[in-house]
């Protein structure tokens, strides 16, 4: 079977439009997080949001390229030309060769929103124009990706709710390892607009401390009360050793495991056995000891239930280990079908650089948190394996284990 | 016969939404070549039809314009059918 590396990355987020601006906000502890008023007026509970300013991709695509790109679609092409500019991989790389794409993501709702709203006022579906099908479709990332950049492989979305980006890249390397595909570009991306999240608020699964936006998001805090949704786009270029060394590329890290669940339960409420046993999975396939693990990037999104079980099921798993464990969403918010991505870029961000991001607002720890061991401040530290967390709605449960690829 | 008013409108939106240079734009030039429009561009054009001049039209309705002059006489009789109608 094929080894599986890392030879690219690019990020769009609330906290840094690329790597190195994201390292930055990681290593200081910046949080991306502030208020969108729009939202109040529309009767939404809360108004809090990743906050970030949209790309101009008017100076970077022509009509043809940009119509059928949604918001989550800009912030993915963004994510992915970042990525293919670290691996070394140009146009005529992707014309010789079969590159696919395997991205994640859930939903597409402002463009349906804008579409249903002149159907209804005009009364004439040509009134909605050309671009509204191909930025409404749950695959408008890969769709319209595969179509820029001209990408010969495979070509579809993953949509597994909150874990859509984690399992995209699970995907990538079943593909990769099988010698099904030599190179994909995998990742998760997520729309940032109150259309995207308004159901979603009707929950009450959102936080509404908005007289502190950056204290908002407090994972495994005791006094944590709901998330903090957010997006953007992250990409990862995942290929076979073998085409990494081929083409003399920068091997940046290596995927050694991935496990995956499903709780078998409740649409929103999780519970600790399904994500032990993708824990335990992804620890399986890796052929490490829980030892070999000594940073762990938590799904923890601030609710009060999701933390609590998942602090139990790492707990299980790793607690005679006792790793480092943050939730990168407290700076970030939750990037839902983007998350399972953008946290192994800011996991590998963190690994190549020596230091594990500050867990901020971890203020007062519950009964299972105090157990785990979470920094609040950047700690200096070299490692070389780390372990990611989705999960997502449904009861989908993802887990990636990335280390330093040694040869 | 459209007028220079309406011409002018119709070039500059056209070479707007269509990201030509509005000098390619000649009465004599085709417009599909010249705009590089595929079938989807026409559902853009019918949107821009009616937003600009306030026509409701169908992307068939273009199927018989071949030069911008065609268009703009297109445009100009049914701008003046409208007017007439109200």
């Amino acid at each position: 079977m094929n080894r599986v590396v890392i030879t690219g990355m690019g990020i769009y987020s609330c906290i840094g439009k690329n790597q190195e601006e994201v390292r930055r906000s990681l290593y200081h502890g910046v949080s991306g997080i502030g208020l969108d008023p729009v939202r109040k007026e529309y009767g939404y509970r809360s108004a809090l949001t990743g906050i970030l300013d949209k790309p101009d991709i008017k100076e970077l695509l022509d009509r043809k390229k940009r119509m059928g790109l949604s918001e989550q679609g800009q912030y993915a092409y963004m994510a992915t030309v970042e990525a293919f500019r670290q691996a070394g991989i140009d146009e005529a790389y992707l014309q010789e060769n079969e590159v696919g794409i395997l991205y994640g993501n859930d939903s597409s709702a402002e463009p349906v929103i804008h579409a249903v709203d002149i159907i209804r006022e005009k009364r004439n579906t040509a009134l909605v124009g050309s671009g509204s099908i191909f930025q409404s479709m749950n695959s408008t990332v890969t769709m319209n990706l595969s179509v820029i950049f001209k990408l010969k492989g495979i070509s579809f979305t993953v949509s597994g709710a909150c874990a859509s980006g984690s399992h995209a890249i699970g995907m990538g390397y079943f593909l990769i390892r099988s010698g099904m595909q030599e190179c994909l570009v995998c990742g998760g991306a997520q729309e940032v607009n109150m259309y995207s999240v308004g159901s979603f608020d009707g929950l009450s699964a959102f936080s509404i401390r908005e007289d502190e936006p950056a204290k908002a998001s407090r994972p495994f805090d005791k006094h944590r009360d709901g998330l903090v949704p957010s997006g953007g786009g992250a990409t990862l270029i995942l290929e076979s050793y073998a085409s990494a060394k081929r083409r003399g590329a920068k091997i940046l890290g290596e995927v050694a495991g991935y496990g995956f669940s499903s709780n078998g339960d409740h649409l929103s409420v999780p519970n600790v056995d399904g994500p032990r046993r993708s824990l335990e999975m992804a620890i399986k396939d890796s052929g490490l000891g829980i030892k070999d693990i000594q940073y762990i990037n938590a799904h923890a999104t601030s609710t009060q239930i999701g933390d609590l079980n998942e602090a139990k099921a790492i707990l299980h798993v790793l607690g005679d280990a006792r790793p480092y464990v943050t939730s990168t969403k407290s700076m970030t918010g939750h990037e839902m079908w983007m998350a399972g991505a953008s946290e192994i870029v800011y996991s590998m961000l963190m690994m190549q650089n020596d230091f594990i991001a500050p867990h901020l607002n971890f203020e007062e720890p519950d009964e299972c948190s105090a157990l785990l061991h979470i920094p609040v401040q950047t700690v200096q530290k070299e490692f070389d394996t780390f372990l990611s967390n989705s999960f997502g709605f449904g009861g989908t449960n993802s887990t990636l284990i990335i280390r330093k690829c040694h040869l | 016969m459209a007028n220079t008013e309406l011409i002018e409108k119709i070039n500059q939106k056209l070479a707007e939404e269509f990201e030509t240079d509005i000098e390619r734009i000649r009465p004599d030039a085709p417009l599909m070549q010249t705009l590089e429009l595929d079938s989807l561009d026409l559902v853009d054009m019918v949107v821009l039809v009616e937003q600009h001049f306030g026509l409701t039209l169908k992307a068939q309705d273009f199927a018989t314009i071949k030069t911008f002059q065609d268009f703009y006489d297109f445009i100009d009789s049914h701008v003046n059918e409208s007017n007439e109608q109200k």
